[in-house]
């Protein structure tokens, strides 16, 4: 199909390509400005306590010294979604986690900031730290937001779509299972780092490191009583992202403060271990999943409980525990389905969303606990996937509306290029393969904030010499969505990528995208983009029509050329085409937005999970396993991408091999483990991301399901990838060593003790065994949408 | 670049001698750098903060490795681990072990020297300052508790050196240096299993050359990490044996190391298997033995229980793989 | 504590400059010669974004005292261009896709540089080997194990 384009299809390198290599690209931390400060936090050191007292005096005197603040000087509570407001730039009274920011210097350099830090005398009074969801969900401890003794329950969802115990009473098997995700987090090469200048015009620019300069841009405004006229935030290029610079951030505020108090530019450049803390990152969640089945593998109902522990704050966390839910229902037809969830605080760095949102962790437990129905009712794993996979252009039982779908062909491909189905339960001892599936959303369907604005507006600029120019404010973090941008414009105009100029998140400067989240940029950017690239063709494509005497349909534009299509004569050039336009209209300027259709159901939590088109995505995993060591190498990974349609190959093969990266860390290596309150290890050295050696070849496959409301067909590619990588390397392991580790991350000594216990007779399986007695409230009983048929 | 180093004075004497004499310095906190990829660290999470670093890197004579008159491989304290892993005097093991170290940009830069002198390490201690505020202070951090194992009154740090195991397994010596004059150390006394005072060097000596022995018999070094690179070790088992013409084991000596505040050599088991041929039965029976006399604890990135597991496990390894050798 | 003149080589020109004894060759590079292409994720030797060429050697910049290099060459990502043609492993780089936030290329453009000069044909195996010092958070590290591949198969047609 890619033959109807030009360059999309093409494997193009980035077009900031040669800047990267070249060591050119400007991160924040390359810049600096006249008379630039140094900022630094001050950290909490407990988990919980109350702050008696700050003084900041002999930090003050300290020469080299120009400002020191505390809570109290930015009082004014924000968090990324406006139902949750509850964090402050530095602790105001309380402090909630190891690393949270109490007060923050700026030095004329580091050593002084250093040392500033040191002579901050605050005094604490330590409070009862909770820090397990079992000491959340106790009646005595603190409440970390409010005060006196009761429950640290941030937020419980309890929903049930159709009639799940009747679902139940009809099923031939019914099975439960009890699973364990441990928390992880982003680690981004690049430390978040922001930079603010605070004018004598009273005008205060902050460059950061954040995917969502427009939500820090409404958060500066918030917090800083400042008019968003008289702020301009400008994303720099960011050292990747993956969810961890998607919350508006402490160090943010400060700088921006520090910076008014000053009057001089102010750095902060979080410390590695400091961007522990910042986190963000995967919500450590329990989980309990009960499924009745027919003898043919049919699932007839499902009831889906999920524990997330949220850590201090809100940040997403709402979303989170509504992720935790929403998305089993797109792989799978679940004609009736109930979920119950709960998010506690405890007194850790708080969690939010890290590549997948929420749905990592509940995937992992669908899938392994598939994997185990399957068994039981004498099915593999393909057919039990395929009997039950979701249908193109179908609702769920949940209300969410699918479009285009390649499920079933994702699964074929990869089941036929690792000889799956031959090699399961047939390769020596220690080896195995495993199969899972996932789906991820093509962005939100709502935006964070009430609103009826677009998601994403793109804008273009056509000089007179030609030269494009493309206005975005959408985030690239490394995912290429600049590329992206380019190569949907230059498609529609007939140039190449690389000819586009390229303007992007600034907010004086560019138009409204919400930022880098949820896989929204190429579907919600990309039609922005390609909205508003087809308008200046055809105006362009008119100009010239008019100037050749032909009908505008014979027009094409292609090889930077335009002209009369079939006739190669009849063309001017793209510089002549535009002053024609120019000369005839006016001012060759046009725009585009999107906004996503009206999706989303009446129900408390509606909001979560819908979007505009899902993409799908399906791996096998082959492990070699050592039984004495417990020691996994990953041999080789298959995986297949409903991508729409791949808009360059090359850079969405990339975010396929990254995710399947990332889920490899995270299912063999990766966690945030504490003791009591404190990090174990918040190093790159404790937390151990997969280096080059432990990475395994991949094969890719791109299955273009063309999209119909898709920029020329495309879905995401960024996140969803990584979600069946997780259970593939569980089944996987299951397949080699018939243990099984319903726990991630999935260590050497959890497979060790799983055979140590087979080998004295108990069953081989390391992983909870109960979820905690909650007594869920308030459960909404909702319709299944109209017209949805029961499979 | 959050992290900076303190400030100290950096000397860099271009002899062994000038080196001793500002290492003496009675009035100043002193030590030596070489690599820096072990001091460097920790002085930037304030774990020391010496006055003086006395580098060693302009002094020529500390370079090299060669083969003396009697045969054995001498090498210079200053001399990187990757030189050592390249070179071809080395004994293999030993050799092989070098290029497993860390990182290759590590390996680049660490030297010997500091790899034997390594300062042991624990996840209560390698930690910034303000996370080690967090904890309390622990033993080794001028606390009274070590955190490791709260009821000891001693510091369970743990010896991350895999050289350190290997060269004793090889029953190589040290040469040391001072202004009080110089020693020959068998690797076997240079280290004490106590997390804190880990090494019997004194304050004001230099660690100068490795000696190992001409005829290394088999040898192979086995090591555990999570990941391929990078990593320090969480366990590392050196075995060093010799057969009799009729497969029978001459001798061994078998060192575990990463699980203790020393590398430890597992007398027990290799008592057990001189005499013995490696045969399956043998090969469990020193695995256990090995493992009756090391106590890891829950203190580098991995539970304490899977490292005692592997210990057997790693043993049987290494012993499997200096018999299959002898095929 | 005192200020020394440190005397080396960057990028093929002798450059002389006044350092504090505790200054790193990473915060020298970065801040006192503006060669901001070297970066940093750790500042503990624990993630390879620091990587330069020490005397042709891949090292971290962060670990190492500025004084160490003293009568050194030392080499960054800016001066892995030759006459201000791009090295091969920076097209292939910038052409497979093997920079994507590119946070850690210049550090694995130098590893891998020094893995070539050492062994020009390396096998996957190598390069993994040679590369295992830098960590890459967004690639998987496929899309660079094929660019150094592609540069070694260049170089070799040349």
């Amino acid at each position: 199909m890619s033959g109807a384009f030009s360059v999309v299809g093409e494997r193009l390198p980035r077009v900031d390509a040669m800047d990267q290599t070249m060591g050119k690209t400007q991160y924040v931390d390359d810049m600096t400005l006249p008379g630039m400060l140094v900022g630094r936090h001050l950290t909490s050191i407990h988990a919980h306590a109350r702050i008696l007292s700050i003084d900041t005096s002999r930090a003050e005197a300290l020469v080299g010294v120009h400002a020191v603040i505390t809570g109290a000087d930015l009082p004014i509570t924000y968090g990324i979604l406006p139902i949750s407001q509850d964090e402050h730039a530095l602790a105001v009274g309380r402090v909630r986690y190891v690393g949270e920011p109490v007060a923050a210097v700026a030095a004329i350099n580091p050593e002084i900031a250093e040392q500033a830090l040191a002579l901050i005398d605050v005094s604490y009074e330590p409070l009862d730290e909770v820090v397990t969801l079992e000491q959340a969900l106790e009646t005595d401890h603190p409440m970390l937001h409010g005060d006196g003794l009761g429950q640290n329950v941030h937020r419980s969802a309890a929903l049930e779509f159709g009639d799940v115990e009747e679902g139940f009473a009809r099923a031939d098997y019914v099975r439960e299972d009890v699973f364990f995700f441990g928390g992880n987090t982003h680690a981004a090469l690049e430390t978040h780092v922001a930079l603010a200048s605070y004018s004598q015009t009273g005008k205060l620019t902050l460059w950061s490191s954040t995917q969502v300069p427009h939500y820090v841009h409404r958060t500066l405004e918030k917090v800083l009583e400042l008019p968003a006229g008289r702020i301009r935030v400008i994303a720099t290029a960011i050292g990747g992202g993956f969810g961890g610079k998607t919350d508006p951030f402490s160090h943010e505020l400060t700088a921006a403060k520090l910076s008014m108090v000053t009057g001089r530019p102010v750095k902060i450049n979080l410390s590695r271990e400091e961007v522990f803390y910042a986190h963000r990152g995967r919500h450590p969640v329990l989980m309990w999943v009960k499924t009745g089945f027919e003898n043919n593998g049919q699932i007839t109902s499902m009831h889906f409980k999920t524990f997330l522990d949220g850590g201090a704050y809100s940040s997403y966390g709402v979303a989170s525990l509504y992720y935790t839910g929403a998305l089993q229902t797109t792989t799978y037809r679940i004609p009736n389905y109930r979920f119950e969830g709960l998010r506690v605080f405890t007194n850790k760095p708080p969690c939010g969303p890290k590549r997948g949102h929420g749905t990592p962790q509940p995937r992992f437990g669908l899938e392994c606990h598939l994997d185990k129905a399957a068994a039981d009712l004498g099915l593999d794993p393909v057919t039990i996937r395929q009997v039950n996979a979701v249908e193109p252009f179908s609702t769920t039982v949940n209300h969410l509306r699918i479009t285009s779908c390649a499920l079933v062909e994702c699964i074929d491909k990869v089941v036929e290029a690792s000889d799956f189905t031959v090699k399961r339960g047939r390769l020596p001892s220690g080896r195995g393969v495993g199969l899972a599936v996932g789906a991820y959303m093509s962005g939100a369907g709502l935006p964070i904030y009430f609103n009826d604005m677009p998601q994403s507006e793109v804008q273009i600029k056509i000089d007179r010499g030609g030269g494009v120019t493309v206005y975005s404010m959408a985030t690239d973090i490394g995912q290429g969505s600049t590329t992206m941008l380019a190569t949907v414009v230059a498609e529609a105009l007939g140039l190449e990528p690389r000819d586009i100029n390229m303007v992007i998140a600034d907010t004086d400067l560019t138009p409204v995208d919400l930022g880098s989240y949820s896989s929204r940029v190429t579907f919600m950017a990309g039609n922005a983009a390609v909205t508003a690239g087809a308008k200046i063709r055809s105006r362009v494509v008119q100009a010239v029509a008019d100037e050749l005497g032909v009908d505008p349909a014979q027009v094409v534009t292609k090889g930077g050329r335009v002209g009369v299509s079939g006739d190669l004569d009849r063309c001017v050039t793209w510089a002549e085409a535009v002053r024609l336009a120019i000369a005839a209209t006016g001012p060759l300027v046009e725009s585009g937005g999107y906004t996503a259709p009206k999706l989303a159901g009446t129900f408390r939590g509606a909001g979560v999970g819908i979007s505009p088109a899902y993409s799908y995505s399906a791996c096998v995993v082959e492990v070699d396993c050592a039984a004495d060591t417990g020691l996994v190498k990953v041999e080789r990974v298959w995986l297949a991408h409903d991508i729409g349609r791949a808009l360059n190959p090359l850079l969405t093969e990339g975010q396929v091999e990254g995710g399947v990266y990332m889920g490899l860390g995270e299912a063999l290596y990766e966690e945030h483990t504490f003791r009591g309150g404190l990090h174990r290890g918040p190093s790159l050295l404790d937390y151990k991301i997969p280096t080059a050696l432990d990475m395994p070849p991949v094969e890719t496959f791109l299955v273009e399901s063309d999209d119909p409301e898709g920029p020329l067909g495309a879905k995401e590619v960024g996140q969803g990838p990584l979600l069946p990588v997780i259970p593939a390397v569980a089944n996987a392991i299951h397949d080699a060593l018939g243990v099984r580790i319903d726990e991630v991350p999935i260590t050497p000594q959890k497979i060790v003790a799983a055979l140590r216990n087979v080998s004295r007779g108990r069953p081989g399986r390391i992983g909870p065994e109960t979820i905690p007695d909650f007594e869920f409230s308030r459960l909404t009983r909702v319709e299944p949408p109209e017209g949805f048929v029961t499979p | 670049m959050t992290i900076r180093l303190p400030a100290f004075d950096y000397l860099t004497p271009e002899t062994l001698e000038d080196a001793a004499a500002a290492l003496a310095d009675p009035d100043r906190s002193v030590i030596i750098v070489a690599g820096g990829t072990d001091v460097v660290p920790k002085m930037k999470r304030r774990q020391m903060t010496p006055e003086v670093l006395v580098s060693l890197s302009k002094i020529e004579s500390l370079r090299g490795i060669r083969r003396d008159d009697e045969g054995r491989c001498v090498l210079g304290a200053s001399t990187t681990l990757a030189e050592i892993h390249g070179s071809s005097l080395v004994p293999e093991v030993f050799a092989s072990a070098a290029g497993d170290v860390a990182s290759p940009q590590i390996r680049n830069t660490a030297t010997l020297g500091g790899n034997l002198s390594l300062d042991t390490r624990c996840n209560y201690i390698d930690m910034s300052d303000s996370w080690r505020q967090a904890s309390g202070y622990c033993l080794k951090d001028g606390g009274d508790t070590c955190w490791v194992a709260p009821r000891s009154n001693k510091c369970w740090a743990i010896s991350s050196s895999d050289l350190a195991t290997v060269a004793l397994a090889l029953g190589g010596s040290v040469k040391l240096t001072s202004v009080r004059g110089e020693r020959m150390v068998p690797v076997e006394e240079l280290y004490n299993n106590d997390g804190i005072a880990y090494s019997t060097q004194a304050p004001d000596e230099i660690l100068v050359e490795l000696v190992l022995p001409k005829d290394c018999g088999r040898a192979t070094y086995q090591k555990l990490r999570r990941r391929g690179s990078i990593d320090f070790p969480l366990l590392g088992v050196a075995a060093v044996v010799s057969f009799d013409d009729a497969g029978v084991c001459a001798s061994a000596r078998i060192v575990v190391g990463a699980v203790a505040s020393a590398p430890l050599r597992a007398t027990e088991a290799e008592e057990f298997v001189v005499g013995r041929s490696f045969t399956k039965e043998v090969l469990e029976e020193a695995g256990r033995l090995a493992t009756q006399s090391v106590r890891p604890q829950d203190n580098t990135d991995t539970g304490s229980r899977y490292r005692k597991w592997m210990v057997p496990v790693f043993v049987e390894q290494a012993l499997r793989a200096v018999a299959d050798t002898s095929e | 504590m005192a200020d020394h003149i440190l005397d080396f080589d960057v990028n093929g020109e002798n450059r002389r400059l006044l350092v504090t004894d505790q200054r790193t060759l990473l915060e020298v590079l970065r801040e006192d010669l503006v060669l901001t292409g070297t970066k940093h994720g750790c500042d503990v030797g624990e993630c390879g974004a620091c990587t330069v060429l020490v005397d042709d050697r891949p090292v971290l910049s962060c670990l190492v005292i500025a004084r160490q290099v003293e009568g050194s060459s030392v080499r960054t990502v800016e001066g892995l261009a030759i006459d201000g043609a791009p090295d091969l492993l920076q097209e292939a780089f910038a052409e497979l896709g093997a920079a994507q936030c590119g946070y850690c290329t210049p550090g694995m453009l130098l590893s891998a540089r020094a893995l070539l000069d050492d062994n020009p044909e390396p096998t996957t195996d190598e390069i993994r080997e040679g590369l295992a010092g830098n960590l890459c958070r967004c690639t998987g590290y496929i899309k660079i194990f094929e660019a150094v591949e592609l540069a070694a198969s260049r170089d070799h047609d040349r």
